[in-house]
C-alpha cells in the first residue's frame, strides 16, 4: 500500500477503496474552516478625536520643520518655529508635545520609520538645548505613512520630509 | 453575474511564442464553458473571480494536464480552475491543455496520448454527489506519471468530501497534494496571506487565501497599519498601528479579534518579528534614542535590548533555526543588511553590493535571503544565496518593489509593488521564472505577509 501524506485538516480517514491501492479516502471536517474564521475589529480614532497630525494646527508655533533629502540637520529657516515652541514649553511646564517625524515615500516602510525618528529626535534635541524638559517631549515617527503631498515630484517629497509639533 | 467566476483572465502574455499562449487561449474558452454551465446550474459567485497576470515565463517547468473534472459542471463552484491557477503560479508547472473533455478517475487515461501532447503528468478526476446525503460532493482523483509504464504510472490519489462552500480550500489542497507528490516539497496553496488595503481614507488589515481571493478584514482603522507578521502557529498577527498618533505594536488573535498592546514605549514601536518558537518577538524601539533592536516576550514582558549601535537598526527577521536575527542598519552610512546572534553579540555584515539594501527576509529553509535593493533609484526585489553569496535581482525592470515575504515552502516570494500609482501584490518563483499579480478585490494594497503552513 502506497503511503500518502495526508493534509492535516483532512482528518477522518475512511476505508480505502479496495481495488485501488493508490486512493485513500479522507474527509474534510464540516468545520474545517473554523481556523480560518476572522473576527473583524474596527478601531476608533484616538480618544480626543484628533486625527494624526499631518494636518496643520491653527497655532503659529505648530509650523513644520523641513529637512533636506537624507538629512537630519535642522535648517536655519526652521529656527523661528523651534524657538517659539521652546519658549511656549518653557513657559508652560505642564504642556506636552508629540514631535512626529516624516519622510518622503522612497524606500521601505520600516527604514523610513527609522529615518523619520532621526528627524523627530533632531527637533527634540534642539528643544532640549533651549531648555525644554525631557518629560515634556515625545519624539515619534510616522515614516512615510502620512504624506502631506501625494505627487511624485521633488517639491512634493520636500514637503513630506518634515517634523510636526502635536500638542496633547 | 457578468463576472467570469473561477476562470483565469489572462492579460499580459509572454513575448515569446510559448505554447502556453495557445493553451491558455483554449483554457479560457474551457473556463468560459464551465462558467456558463455553472451559471445555468446555479448562480455564479462574483466574489470568486480571480485574475492572474502572467508577466514572465520560466524554463524547466513540468508539463501537466489538469483537465476539467468529470461532472464538474454539477458543482456550484468549479474547482479545477483553482488547481490549475495554483500550479501555474508556483512556477514549477506548465499547463498542457486537452480541451473540455474530462479524464474520469475510474479509468486509467490514455497515457500514450497524454505523452504525445508533451505532458509528463496528468490528473484524472471525477465529481459526484456524496451518498451520505449531506449536500456534499465526493471528489476522487488520481495522479499519473505518463512517462512510466502503465502499471507504475499511478502515483497516488485521494477521495475528498467537499461541502460546497469549501471548494476553494479543497482545490488548494488538491494542488498541494499534486505539488508535494511530484516535487517532494510541501505545497502551500492552502495557506493564507495578510496585507493592508487602503480603501479611500481608511486602512484595512485583510486576510485572504494564498491566491488573494476570499479576503476578510481583520482590522479597520482610520490610520495606517504597517508590518503585519504571522505568529508561527498562524493564529495571531503582530503589526504596527498608528491609531494612537504614534506607532505601537499590537498582537491580534484572528479568530476572536482580541488585540493586545505588545510594545508601547516612549517614542516609536515598530517592526515586530516572531521568533520561530513563538515565545518572543524582536521589535524596534526608540525609547533609548534612535531605532534599535530589542526582544520582548509574546505577552509584552521581558524587554531586552539586542543592538547598541550609534545609527539605525531595524527590520529584524529571525533565521528559521532561531539562531540569528537579520536586520537593516545604517551603521556604515547607507542602509545595509547585517545579522546578529539572537542572544546578542557582534553584528556581521551580509550585503556589500549596492548602496541601499533593506528588508532582509530569510527563507524558511534557511538557504536564501530576500531583500530590496536600490538600483539607480529603483527599488527591486533581490535574492541572495546564503552559502554562495550570489545575488540575483529578481525584478530588473521594477521600480517600487517592497515588503518581500517567503512562501512557507521557500519556493516563491510574495511582495508589494506599484502599478499605475496603486499598490499591487505579486508573487515570483525564487528563480525569477514566473511572476504573477494577485488579483485582490481592494484596488490599493501593500505590506503583504505570507502565513505559515496550517498545522
Amino acid at each position: 500500500m502506497k503511503k500518502l501524506l495526508l493534509p492535516t485538516l483532512l482528518t477522518t480517514v475512511l476505508a480505502a477503496c479496495g481495488s485501488d491501492p493508490a486512493t485513500t479516502a479522507t474527509q474534510v471536517k464540516d468545520n474545517a474552516d473554523d481556523s480560518n474564521k476572522i473576527q473583524s475589529v474596527t478601531v476608533q480614532p484616538d480618544k480626543d478625536g484628533r486625527r494624526l497630525s499631518s494636518e496643520l494646527n491653527d497655532l503659529s508655533r505648530q509650523g513644520s520643520v523641513y529637512f533636506d533629502y537624507d538629512s537630519f540637520v535642522i535648517r536655519a529657516e526652521a529656527r523661528p518655529v523651534i524657538n517659539s515652541n521652546a519658549r511656549y514649553l518653557s513657559q508652560n511646564r505642564n504642556a506636552k508635545v508629540l514631535i512626529q517625524g516624516n519622510t518622503d515615500e522612497r524606500g521601505s516602510h520600516e527604514y523610513n520609520l527609522a529615518l523619520g525618528q532621526k528627524r523627530a529626535n533632531a527637533v527634540r534635541q534642539a528643544l532640549k538645548l533651549l531648555g525644554v524638559r525631557d518629560e515634556q517631549v515625545e519624539a515619534v515617527s510616522l515614516g512615510k505613512e502620512k504624506p502631506r503631498c501625494f505627487e511624485v515630484s521633488e517639491s512634493c517629497y520636500a514637503q513630506n520630509r518634515r517634523g510636526d509639533f502635536n500638542y496633547q | 453575474m457578468l463576472t467570469i467566476a473561477n476562470s483565469h483572465t489572462y492579460h499580459a502574455m509572454t513575448k515569446t511564442s510559448h505554447p502556453l499562449s495557445v493553451n491558455t487561449f483554449r483554457g479560457f474558452f474551457r473556463a468560459l464553458c464551465a462558467v456558463l454551465l455553472g451559471c445555468l446550474a446555479l448562480n455564479a459567485h462574483a466574489e470568486d473571480s480571480v485574475t492572474i497576470d502572467i508577466i514572465g515565463t520560466g524554463a524547466d517547468r513540468i508539463p501537466i494536464i489538469i483537465p476539467v473534472f468529470e461532472n464538474e459542471s454539477s458543482l456550484p463552484h468549479p474547482v479545477s480552475d483553482i488547481v490549475r491557477a495554483d500550479l501555474e503560479r508556483s512556477g514549477a508547472f506548465q499547463l498542457v491543455d486537452i480541451g473540455p473533455l474530462p479524464l474520469p478517475e475510474s479509468r486509467t487515461p490514455d497515457l500514450a496520448a497524454m505523452k504525445a501532447r508533451g505532458a509528463h503528468m496528468a490528473l484524472a478526476a471525477s465529481v459526484r454527489p456524496s451518498s451520505d446525503g449531506g449536500g456534499r460532493y465526493e471528489i476522487r482523483f488520481r495522479l499519473f506519471d505518463v512517462q512510466k509504464p502503465e502499471r507504475e504510472a499511478d502515483i497516488g490519489g485521494m477521495m475528498l468530501f467537499m461541502p460546497p462552500a469549501q471548494h476553494r480550500l479543497i482545490a488548494h489542497r488538491i494542488a498541494d497534494f499534486i505539488y508535494e507528490k511530484i516535487l517532494h516539497i510541501p505545497g502551500c496553496f492552502a495557506t493564507r496571506i495578510a496585507y493592508v488595503a487602503k480603501i479611500g481614507a481608511r486602512y484595512e488589515l485583510q486576510i485572504a487565501d494564498s491566491d488573494g481571493v476570499n479576503a476578510q478584514p481583520a482590522l479597520r482603522s482610520a490610520e495606517p497599519i504597517i508590518s503585519p507578521v504571522w505568529s508561527p502557529d498562524g493564529q495571531r498577527l503582530a503589526y504596527v498601528s498608528f491609531e494612537a498618533r504614534k506607532p505601537i505594536v499590537y498582537v491580534h488573535v484572528l479568530a476572536t479579534g482580541q488585540r493586545q498592546v505588545l510594545a508601547n514605549f516612549k517614542g516609536s514601536n515598530s517592526a515586530p518579528a516572531w521568533a520561530p518558537d513563538g515565545s518572543r518577538l524582536a521589535v524596534v524601539l526608540t525609547k533609548d534614542g534612535l531605532s534599535q533592536l530589542y526582544t520582548i516576550n509574546a505577552n509584552g514582558s521581558g524587554v531586552r535590548r539586542l543592538t547598541a549601535s550609534s545609527g539605525i537598526d531595524t527590520e529584524p527577521a529571525w533565521s528559521p533555526d532561531g539562531q540569528w536575527i537579520y536586520f537593516t542598519s545604517d551603521r556604515s552610512g547607507g542602509p545595509q543588511i547585517y545579522r546578529i546572534a539572537a542572544n546578542g553579540g557582534n553584528a556581521e555584515r551580509i550585503t556589500f553590493e549596492g548602496a541601499y539594501n533593506v528588508t532582509p527576509r530569510p527563507s524558511p529553509d534557511g538557504k536564501k535571503l530576500t531583500f530590496i535593493t536600490r538600483n539607480e533609484g529603483r527599488f527591486q526585489l533581490a535574492i541572495l544565496d546564503l552559502a554562495s553569496r550570489q545575488r540575483i535581482i529578481l525584478n530588473p525592470e521594477a521600480a517600487r518593489d517592497e515588503s518581500p515575504s517567503f512562501a512557507p515552502n521557500s519556493n516563491m516570494i510574495l511582495y508589494a509593488t506599484e502599478n499605475g500609482g496603486k499598490g499591487v501584490l505579486e508573487t515570483v518563483s525564487v528563480d525569477g521564472g514566473v511572476k504573477q499579480r494577485l488579483s485582490i478585490q481592494a484596488a490599493d494594497v501593500r505590506e503583504p505577509a505570507w502565513g505559515p503552513l496550517l498545522k
